[in-house]
């Protein structure tokens, strides 16, 4: 059945059975959102977009730049010099504008066809003009338009935006640096004349964030709804100064020795060993201002106590809660719920434990953490493997399905420094010998299942007969929560468009 | 309160000599509100106090106008605020002193972490005497100035707060409304407000036109940050917010807590009961929020319109204790029992949540139900107690034991500086599910102490 509201369904279910309800999850705000960029060159706007893009991609929104640039340097194949960027270039004109068009053309296709959420369109849209087009064009495609705009007159901050990223741009690969700038410089020239900044009165009724002098101030217009005000909060916390974040583990606990998840050990003596050797590479970095952050979990404070620095614990950096399955071996969760860790290892990123937690949970909680290592500086996080995960997947830009298989091995400091649009990885081992806790993706189908790290066994697990059949419709929702039914037992719902059987108690 | 007068005439770098305390990270912070009368500057202050009360910021404020009244019994015209009345002057100079000494008290004797100077400090001189005072003693400041220009809005707020305020016990309306306009033209012309270029290097927000634009200037830190966050996200815009439980549940029936069961046969009922109650209320544009349970999704199911589901909205994870009675957790865990009587917001369940802990995962929830307009909420107990804390600035002890029975819906309607709040049950009966706190909360104590307050159950 479906029942009169558009997002719900409800399933036909022998009469025997409680009524089967699938929840879908409902989108806080139903219409896609375009973001665009407004300001001259080397303002940070691809900056701001790709990292704006990193973080809404990595708490759920799918979302996704259109850098304008790119699509010119795709259309015109060698870039010569500035004089393709002068007001009066007639040629230059049309083609840029044609880019635009096309740029729009694939947010049109992203947003409508291919399931996108937010789209960021990154580019310099100086003009009223342009940006009258623009917010035509997404009024008849019913997307919601929401400006931010970046304004910096200081010139130390310009000429190192220029230094970091412009002078690697395919656009200057044959030039030499001092060739490089001074081109660069007379390209923001040609653009200084037709700027209009977004006006506190001609502007008054769009919805934008002016970000001036890299936020040292912010002016914030007319924030319609939850997304936008999430993005202006994003970028009021984030900034450029230079700074490190060095990520790790606790070190080996007693559990982890014995090959078990999750539970509140402490460590094992060579996880002592470790804690003495970071507190020997924590001084020896000599960071300035250093900030460390643990879990409420013993294993991480006893990490950090060996530094004999302050920390500060945080109860959303916990391991993962793995529910019924705590403190289990993967033999053991093999033997008592073999159809679970059949699941789990269909969608990692998805599954959660009964009465436990998904990696999805896990980035909803610790989201808080991301927004406050934005706004530190120089941070030690120490932590656990799939806590690592996440945390390392929000830096990296790594997708949902990736998160869950990243090697965070214990007794390992990843140290990431922001450069240019990305983040550079120094992997650190401090030569301590741990147990091996990462177990990789099995092959999988929908008979099989596999052992952890251990073994490589294949077995097959039973046959699924289904006793009622649901629409179509259904199994191609995607659902974010998993309903099992076993006979009297609780509902709990199933992602249903990867499980091609249901199971039902027989009657 | 003589000795007021005395002290008019001292600076307030004077007042208070203290040698300059350098700035920690966890230094209190003081947030000075700026703005002409009428600009919603007390409105946003107790708002603000309770949100960070809530969040477990011990924050206070701090009106100059009460400090006024209490100096000056009486009050007669708008002509106390002329520019030129020489001992009005002295008398508000000599209130706004006390305040700041009364902040300070606040932040080293009593361990305040915030406090809200809720005043018009609509001059520069003013506002450069409290940062120079804050300065000596090593605080934050934060200042957050309501910049208003439409009539209407002004005049609403005079409606709402200014009539029936002390001052103007014995006037009639319109007599009011004339003289507190009068007031706001004896601030005008000396209202000087935060600028661009002289006051870049203070950390501010500038609200313009309840919400309309903001403008936001060196955010120093996390505090600061999520103060901003949270006033960019409130509205004045009128509506309610209904909250409810689930209706009655299997468990509930049983006497066991937590657990994820479905509703009972009057639950259902309740659900349906429910669905009328909303319907004849004629809410606008109405959004409807459960949590992922199923007796709360079950509940929503039979309103027949579209809803939300919130894993935060999930109840108080209980841990060892899911789905025991009480009697059970009496017998197995006699200990954990009594801990939990006697500190029953902070008490987490072996394995479990504290209340404090739910507060903590409410705050998202708490945050879009101010963004929001009219919103149904169904969730639960331990939840429901939260969230109602939060709007009628309960604190951490009453919070545990605020009364949320089964089948009564709670219609939350804000109105001048606080909320009215209009219960509703549904004439569906249920068990009732509340447990005060007993007297005795030793752990050695009897079964028998220990189980006084359990509610009746099969």
């Amino acid at each position: 059945f479906l029942s009169s509201s558009q997002m719900w369904c409800a399933s036909i279910c022998p009469a025997s059975l409680p009524p089967f309800i699938v929840p879908l999850r409902m989108c806080m705000t139903n219409c896609p959102t375009l973001i665009v960029t407004v300001g001259l060159p080397a303002r940070g706007k691809t900056y701001i977009s790709k990292k704006l893009t990193r973080y809404l991609n990595w708490i759920g929104v799918p979302t996704k730049e259109f850098n304008v640039g790119q699509y010119r340097r795709d259309c015109v194949k060698i870039y010569k010099s500035f004089e393709f960027f002068r007001p009066d270039n007639e040629e230059g004109l049309k083609i840029r504008k044609q880019c635009a068009s096309a740029a729009l053309n694939d947010v049109q296709q992203y947003l409508g066809e291919e399931g996108g959420q937010v789209a960021v369109f990154d580019a310099t849209n100086t003009t009223r003009e342009r940006r009258e087009t623009i917010v035509r064009f997404a009024e008849q495609n019913g997307y919601k338009v929401f400006f931010v705009e970046s304004v910096c007159e200081d010139p130390d901050v310009i000429a190192e935006n220029i230094v970091q990223v412009k002078l690697g741009s395919p656009d200057y690969t044959d030039c030499n640096t001092d060739e490089a700038i001074e081109d660069f410089m007379k390209r923001i020239k040609c653009y200084e004349n037709s700027y209009q900044t977004l006006d506190e009165d001609l502007d008054r009724e769009l919805s934008f964030i002016k970000i001036i002098d890299v936020g040292r101030r912010y002016l914030v217009n007319r924030v319609l709804d939850h997304i936008q005000s999430r993005i202006v909060y994003y970028l009021m916390n984030i900034h450029i100064t230079p700074r490190s974040i060095y990520l790790c583990r606790h070190g080996e606990s007693d559990l982890n020795v014995k090959g078990r998840i999750g539970g509140d050990s402490g460590l094992s003596l060579r996880g002592k060993e470790f804690a003495r050797y970071l507190a020997k590479f924590i001084q020896d970095q000599n960071i300035k201002d250093l900030k460390v952050w643990t879990s409420q979990m013993k294993r991480t404070i006893q990490t950090a106590e060996a530094l004999s620095v302050p920390y500060e614990q945080w109860k959303a950096l916990n391991e993962i809660d793995a529910g019924v399955c705590e403190e289990m071996m993967y033999e053991e969760i093999q033997e008592n719920y073999p159809l679970e860790f059949a699941l789990r290892d269909q969608d990692k990123y998805r599954y959660r434990y009964p009465k436990g937690e998904s990696y999805e949970d896990l980035v909803q909680r610790l989201e808080p953490v991301i927004m406050e290592l934005e706004r530190q500086e120089n941070v030690l996080v120490i932590c656990h493997q799939a806590v690592m995960r996440c945390l390392l997947a929000y830096f990296l830009d790594k997708s949902a399905d990736e998160l869950p298989y990243l090697k965070c091995p214990l007794h390992t400091v990843l140290k990431l420094t922001p450069v240019a649009y990305g983040c550079k990885v120094e992997s650190i081992s401090l030569n301590v010998d741990a147990v091996n806790t990462h177990r990789d993706k099995p092959e999988v189908g929908p008979h099989c299942t596999a052992w952890g790290p251990v073994s490589s066994n294949m077995r097959s697990v039973p046959v699924l007969s289904a006793t009622c059949t649901l629409g179509l419709e259904l199994l191609s929702r995607r659902i974010s929560d998993r309903w099992l039914l076993n006979r009297g037992d609780i509902l709990k719902p199933v992602r249903l468009d990867l499980f091609p059987h249901f199971v039902f108690p027989a009657e | 309160m003589c000795y007021l007068f005395l002290i008019a005439n001292i600076p307030f770098s004077d007042f208070f000599s203290l040698s300059s305390v350098p700035q920690f990270t966890n230094s209190p912070t003081l947030i000075v509100m700026v703005g002409l009368p009428a600009r919603g500057k007390t409105y946003i202050s107790k708002k603000l106090t309770r949100y960070l009360n809530w969040i477990g910021v011990p924050t206070k404020v701090f009106n100059l106008g009460q400090y006024r009244r209490e100096a000056v019994q009486a009050y007669k015209t708008f002509e106390f605020f002329l520019p030129d009345n020489e001992e009005a002057m002295k008398i508000r100079k000599a209130c706004a002193i006390t305040a700041l000494k009364d902040i300070h008290h606040y932040f080293t004797q009593e361990q305040g972490q915030v406090a809200v100077f809720d005043a018009t400090n609509t001059t520069r001189d003013r506002r450069a005497d409290i940062l120079c005072f804050a300065k000596e003693s090593g605080y934050k400041v934060f200042f957050v100035e309501s910049i208003c220009d439409d009539p209407d809005i002004i005049e609403a707020n005079i409606m709402e707060v200014k009539l029936s305020s002390p001052d103007y016990q014995d006037c009639d309306k319109e007599e009011a409304l004339v003289d507190f306009l009068k007031r706001i033209e004896c601030y005008k012309m000396s209202y000087v407000p935060l600028d661009d270029e002289m006051d870049r290097n203070l950390s501010y927000i500038k609200i313009f036109n309840v919400g309309f634009r903001y403008l936001v200037n060196r955010v120093q830190d996390h505090i600061q940050s999520r103060i901003v966050y949270y006033l960019m996200n409130i509205h004045v815009t009128p509506r309610s917010i209904y909250l409810c439980r689930h209706g009655e549940s299997e468990l509930n029936l049983l006497g066991r807590i937590g657990g994820d069961s479905g509703l009972s046969p009057r639950g259902n009922k309740f659900a349906c009961t429910l669905a009328g109650f909303i319907q004849s209320q004629c809410i606008r544009n109405l959004k409807v929020w459960t949590s992922h349970m199923k007796r709360t999704i079950q509940t929503a199911e039979a309103l027949g319109v579209a809803y939300e589901q919130w894993k935060a909205l999930n109840e108080i994870d209980a841990g060892v204790c899911e789905e025991l009675t009480y009697e059970e957790i009496q017998e197995h865990y006699p200990e954990e029992f009594a801990l939990r009587d006697q500190d029953k917001y902070r008490y987490r369940y072996p394995k479990g949540e504290s209340y404090e802990d739910l507060v903590h995962r409410l705050e998202p929830v708490i945050m879009e139900l101010e963004r929001q307009e009219n919103v149904l909420v169904v969730c639960h107990q331990a939840v429901m107690r939260c969230l109602l804390a939060y709007f009628l600035d309960k604190s951490a002890e009453e919070l545990p034991y605020l009364k949320c029975p089964l089948h009564t819906v709670l219609k939350l309607t804000p109105v001048a500086y606080g909320c009215k709040v209009e219960s509703v049950f549904l004439n569906v009966e249920a068990v009732n599910t509340h447990r005060d706190r007993p007297v005795n909360v030793d752990v050695s104590r009897d079964p028998q102490d220990a189980l006084l307050t359990v509610p009746e159950h099969i």
